[in-house]
């Protein structure tokens, strides 16, 4: 016939041939749509993100250009700043200890004193909003809201930084440069310039000094600022423009929000490969009608493409689905990562992300659709006039293994695409793969098992629930996979933050030390050693710390070595080193090469020891001689020992330590540990030191864990996000496979029923079938998930592993509890059709 | 050659495993334009599959079968499945009715695999002249066995085939349903000028046919006109 009239057949057949299950499509696609929804959101929120930036680009600087350093500007800087002109306006911040006298509470903060005009563009948002003025033309303060809900401080109280006292005017909503995530890791206090206590940036604690520019003339600021970049980098200044804020805030951004879109694309996968499964066995059950077209006369494709008509219209129903359910999704996308956000994201729909992710799902869609279809090209007409030719299952043949490989090619293609760099793509899709694999092979073993070798002395029901789950045409598999994947993102999320915090934990148990003060003055020393002393508390470490830089390593200087392109030069060339010098090795420390020299006499240089990873980047062996630069005077040293330093240990730990008795004359600072066991004993002993040393500063390790714990609860939504989708794909793809089992299922209560049996005893044997499939797919989960956990606890955190049986249990036991759920309400009904009715209607 | 269907020296056989199992062992007939003509014999003589191939739907071991001046041995399966098209019209046992469609949609099924897609006036016409004018647009499921066998044949005729294979048409119907289809058969065959091939156990149903051919093991034993068969199946038919 007319290839127009055949097309025509194809899609009018393909439209009648779905009536009656059009439901059940919807069903097996919408495993699908969630997956798009994912693309679609985030794609569309990332574009939006990125209109965002572009357009306030100016208000992520807040000026037009800056200039930044770790020391205050020389004359040189002094005078290009100068000859910049325009509108400047300075800023000094720097770490310190706030102590807030009503609540007699301290933490350390980090101070920024602010002049007037800064931010240029944008605003700081205060609560009141006047405050943002007004803390300037006094002693007036503006503190973090988050700072000041936790230590209780209220607009009016007063704080004290070093030996000034402000007056809180408002606390601080949202600052440029600065989102809320940063501001867990150290809150910030705004104070005027001009009231800061200047002794707290004399004695030595870091601080950056900042200028910011506004030109009201036209210049363009990056040919200005060009120039300029080399004579600055010498001084060790940084040089910043809009061009140069805007880019690094979407380089980071994009990869975050490409990053989600690996999640989502994952889900995508994870759902396609049940819209595969599900039609599948969808195709398979429609055999005999495929075997009568062809006895009147198909063709082996027109049979194979009526059905890839229907799967192109299930593709088209959930791209249009996701798409819908992904633009709703995105209008929640801010509020989820909102504090990691330095600019309002307005709501926009980007179409561009709208025909991508459900161009994507559509592609995706038919391409796995396609590999169940293939076979269709192996029905015998001859299934006409005999039932039982299943011919469906016979081999797969080279488009088979080609579409296969189209489909493995375009996942890792797009993967590679959609990752933040090509690399971590092809890691993430070789990451999947074996995953998915171990989940299969995991799950077909347990299978294997619980019939090989049922729990002894079964019942029939049990028997009978679990052979269910090998019913001809089952997609135990393809939910296992799912439901299993779920299981193990969350659970090796959980795993890995226990023992993460356990290990901090750990390290601040018992004997180890858990409060520690720094910045201390040499001549503070004495001072500070009585007063914790006095508290009752012991002191446990005392250690001088001197920074330093290095000028050359082995006769090279690190200014030539830069220069010179041919040279690899690292962060380790480049860091302050904050070295400290003592005459043994501490128990966190052991040696691997060279000989440990623990004091030194004044000629030839210095013998110092070197942490291993650190002399591998800087390419040193024994002998090599380093020259470290201490506050201007070079210092020469050579290698003498190799060492390794366990980093975990809540001490202080050394790249570099001289012998004890060489760094005597060089400026160094101390920093002091002890132990509190109580939360009321660290606060007494932390307001005694604050109140007789306000320069000095301290941090409790409970601090830290606060800390950690608010960081994971925000990573920990990426992983939850992800679980989500996959284990409602998992139990969207459990109700297709009940209803497709529907007709199977019935029959098999009607039999039941006739033997016999009870409605009872049917439905507990199909409440065995769900519950061991909840159970094997929630096992084969944690137990991938425990490995996980093992290899990251080994590898990456290098510590025990930390399970958490209780919550592994409670998640267990909700995967379990949702397939029960998901499954008996798509079976019901079943045991109450009679044996008349199932000959006549189901199909 | 005016055969509409030629059967020469005819064989298949079955591999399973290293055994051989020969179901068809050189099997000929001729068919002419309006012949009418029952295969019958015990079960597992070789009745459906000997049906199959000449039909067209399986590929013989030895042998030809040419339809309609076609010799299929050579056609790949989709050129024989246009020969069905054109000139092949079916009957099973089961019905074997498309859930999914209506029964005039069933009806109109190989006309549009013709590439004629408004036939909905002859399917009518169809439906109303098996007596089933009111049940046009109801499914499989809304129909009795021997409605749906009705609607089957309807679906048979649309074609105006050539040749008309049937393989126990009556095999799951009651005796009285199962005259009624026959007799509804046979005038569709007489009107059309239809050649048919008729599968059966039905001695009585063989008999209306003008010509029997009785397979046993696979091979031929007999080949005669129906008032020869009555009389040879007294003494150890099936
Ligand atoms: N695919 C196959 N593989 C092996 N043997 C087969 C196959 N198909 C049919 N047979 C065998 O061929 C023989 C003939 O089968 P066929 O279905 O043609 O018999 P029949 O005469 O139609 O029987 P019935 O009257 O019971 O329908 C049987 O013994 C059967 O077991
Ligand atoms: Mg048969």
């Amino acid at each position: 016939m007319e290839a127009t009239n055949m097309q025509r057949w194809m899609f009018r057949f393909a439209r009648r041939d779905t009536r009656g299950n059009r439901g059940r499509l919807a069903l097996f696609v919408s495993s699908m749509v969630l997956g798009v929804a994912a693309l679609v959101s985030i794609n569309s929120f990332g574009d939006n993100l990125r209109t965002a930036i572009d357009a306030e680009a100016q208000t992520l600087l807040g000026a037009d250009m800056s200039l930044e350093s770790s020391k205050p500007f020389s004359d040189n800087v002094e005078s290009i700043v100068d000859s910049l002109g325009g509108i400047q306006s300075r800023r000094t911040s720097f770490s310190s200890m706030a102590y807030f006298p009503r609540t007699a509470s301290s933490r350390l903060v980090t101070v920024r004193g602010n002049e007037a005009g800064y931010p240029f563009y944008g605003a700081i948002e205060t609560d009141p909003p006047e405050a943002a003025e007004q803390y300037l033309s006094g002693d007036g303060a503006l503190v973090d809201g988050t700072l000041m809900q936790q230590y209780g401080v209220v607009v009016g109280d007063s704080v004290k930084i070093g030996r000034s006292m402000y007056r809180v005017e408002g606390r601080l909503l949202q600052t440029p440069r600065e989102s809320a995530a940063i501001m867990l890791f150290s809150p910030r206090i705004y104070v005027p310039l001009a009231r800061v206590d200047t002794t707290l940036l004399a004695m030595g604690s870091r601080a950056d000094y900042e200028v910011y520019f506004r030109f009201e003339d036209e210049r363009d600021v990056e040919a200005t600022a060009e120039p300029l970049r080399e004579s600055l980098q010498e001084e060790r200044v940084g040089i910043d423009t809009v061009e140069e804020e805007r880019e690094n805030w979407d380089e980071a951004l994009t990869n975050l929000y490409r990053f989600l879109g690996l999640v989502g694309f994952t889900a995508l996968l994870l759902g396609s490969l049940g819209v595969a499964s599900s039609i599948s066995v969808y195709v398979r059950q429609r055999v005999q009608t495929i075997a009568v077209l062809r006895c009147y006369g198909a063709s082996t494709w027109s049979t194979v493409g009526v059905y890839l008509m229907q799967a192109l219209g299930m593709g088209l129903f959930g791209a249009l689905a996701g798409s819908v359910v992904g633009v709703s999704i995105q209008t929640l996308i801010p509020i989820i990562l909102g504090d990691f956000l330095p600019v309002d994201v307005s709501f926009n729909i980007s179409w561009p992300a709208v025909f991508m992710g459900s161009g994507i799902g559509l592609g995706v869609t038919i391409l796995f659709a396609l590999l169940p279809l293939l076979s269709l090209r192996n029905v015998s007409p001859l299934a006409a006039l005999r039932s039982g030719v299943d011919t469906t299952a016979l081999e797969k043949g080279w488009m088979w293994w080609a579409t296969a490989a189209v489909v493995g090619l375009g996942t890792t293609g797009f993967a590679m695409i959609q990752a933040p760099t090509p690399l971590m793509g092809l890691s993430y899709a070789g990451g999947i793969l074996v995953v998915f694999l171990l989940l299969a092979a995991t799950a077909k073993g347990v299978m294997w098992l619980l019939v090989r070798r049922p729990p002894i002395r079964t019942s029939y029901t049990i028997k009978q629930g679990i052979a269910n789950l090998h019913r001809p045409n089952n997609q135990t598999l393809m939910m296992v996979l799912a439901l299993g994947l779920g299981t193990f993102l969350v659970t090796t999320m959980l795993i890995s933050e226990q023992t993460l915090l356990g290990q901090i934990t750990v390290a601040g148990a018992e004997e180890r030390p858990n409060l520690i003060f720094f910045d201390i003055q040499p001549d503070q020393v004495d001072e500070l050693i009585a007063t914790v002393e006095q508290t009752g508390l012991p002191v446990m470490e005392d250690v001088p710390i001197v920074t330093m830089r290095i000028q050359s390593v082995k006769g090279l200087s690190v200014d030539e070595m830069r220069a010179d392109s041919t040279v690899r030069t690292s962060w380790a060339h480049r860091r302050e080193y904050r070295s400290t010098y003592r005459d043994r090795l501490t128990d966190s420390e052991t040696l691997l090469e060279g000989e440990f020299v623990g004091a030194h006499s004044g000629s030839g240089p210095i013998p110092v020891s070197v942490e291993v990873g650190v002399a591998s980047e800087l390419e040193v062996m024994i002998g090599d001689q380093i020259v470290f630069d201490i506050q201007g005077i070079p210092v020469e040293t050579e290698v003498a020992s190799l060492r390794e330093v366990d980093w975990r240990r809540m001490q202080t730990n050394f790249f570099v330590v001289f012998p004890d008795g060489t760094l005597d004359n060089a400026p160094a600072t101390h920093v002091v540990m002890t132990r509190a066991d109580s939360e009321e004993a660290s606060a007494l002993v932390q307001g005694a030191v604050i109140r007789s040393q306000p320069n000095v500063s301290s941090i409790d390790i409970s601090l830290v864990l606060s800390v950690f714990d608010a960081i994971f609860s925000r990573i920990g939504f990426v992983a939850r996000f992800m679980a989500l989708f996959s284990i409602s794909t998992g139990l969207i793809v459990l109700a297709g496979a009940v209803l497709i089992s529907r007709f199977q299922r019935i029959e098999e209560s009607v039999l039941l029923k006739t033997l016999g049996a009870s409605r009872k005893t049917v439905l507990r044997i199909m409440s065995v079938e769900y519950l061991v499939l909840g159970l094997v797919s929630s096992a084969t989960g944690v137990l991938l998930s425990v490995i996980a956990g093992w290899c990251i606890a080994r590898f990456v955190f290098a510590t025990e592993l930390i399970l958490a049986p209780g919550a592994i249990l409670t998640i267990m036991g909700v995967v379990i509890g949702l397939t029960l759920i998901i499954g008996h309400f798509n079976s019901r009904g079943v045991y109450d059709r009679s044996a008349l009715e199932v000959l006549r209607s189901e199909t | 050659m005016n055969d509409v269907l030629r059967v020469s020296d005819l064989t298949k056989t079955y591999q399973s495993g290293s055994r051989s199992l020969t179901v068809l062992h050189d099997v000929s007939f001729q068919l002419e334009a309006g012949d009418t003509c029952a295969i019958v014999g015990p079960s597992g003589s070789g009745k459906t599959t000997l049906l199959g191939l000449c039909a067209g739907l399986d590929s013989p071991s030895g042998g030809s079968v040419t339809l309609c001046d076609r010799n299929l041995g050579p056609l790949s399966e989709d050129d024989r499945a246009r020969v069905r098209n054109m000139h092949v019209g079916f009957v099973f046992q089961s019905f074997r009715l498309i859930p999914t469609l209506t029964a005039i949609e069933n009806v109109m099924v190989p006309a549009e695999l013709q590439g004629r897609l408004d036939v909905k006036h002859e399917a009518e016409a169809l439906l109303k002249d098996v007596g089933l004018e009111d049940r046009f647009d109801h499914f499989p499921s809304q129909l009795s066995g021997g409605e749906q066998q009705r609607v089957a044949l309807a679906r048979a005729f649309i074609n105006r085939p050539a040749i008309l294979f049937a393989d126990e048409p009556t095999g799951n119907l009651d005796s009285e349903t199962g005259e009624h289809v026959v007799d509804i058969l046979f005038r569709l065959n007489r009107d059309a000028g239809t050649t048919l091939v008729l599968v059966t156990h039905d001695l009585e149903l063989a008999n209306k046919t003008n010509r029997v051919i009785r397979l046993k093991g696979g091979e031929v034993v007999s080949d005669s006109n129906p008032r020869e068969m009555a009389s040879a199946s007294m003494n150890g038919g099936d």
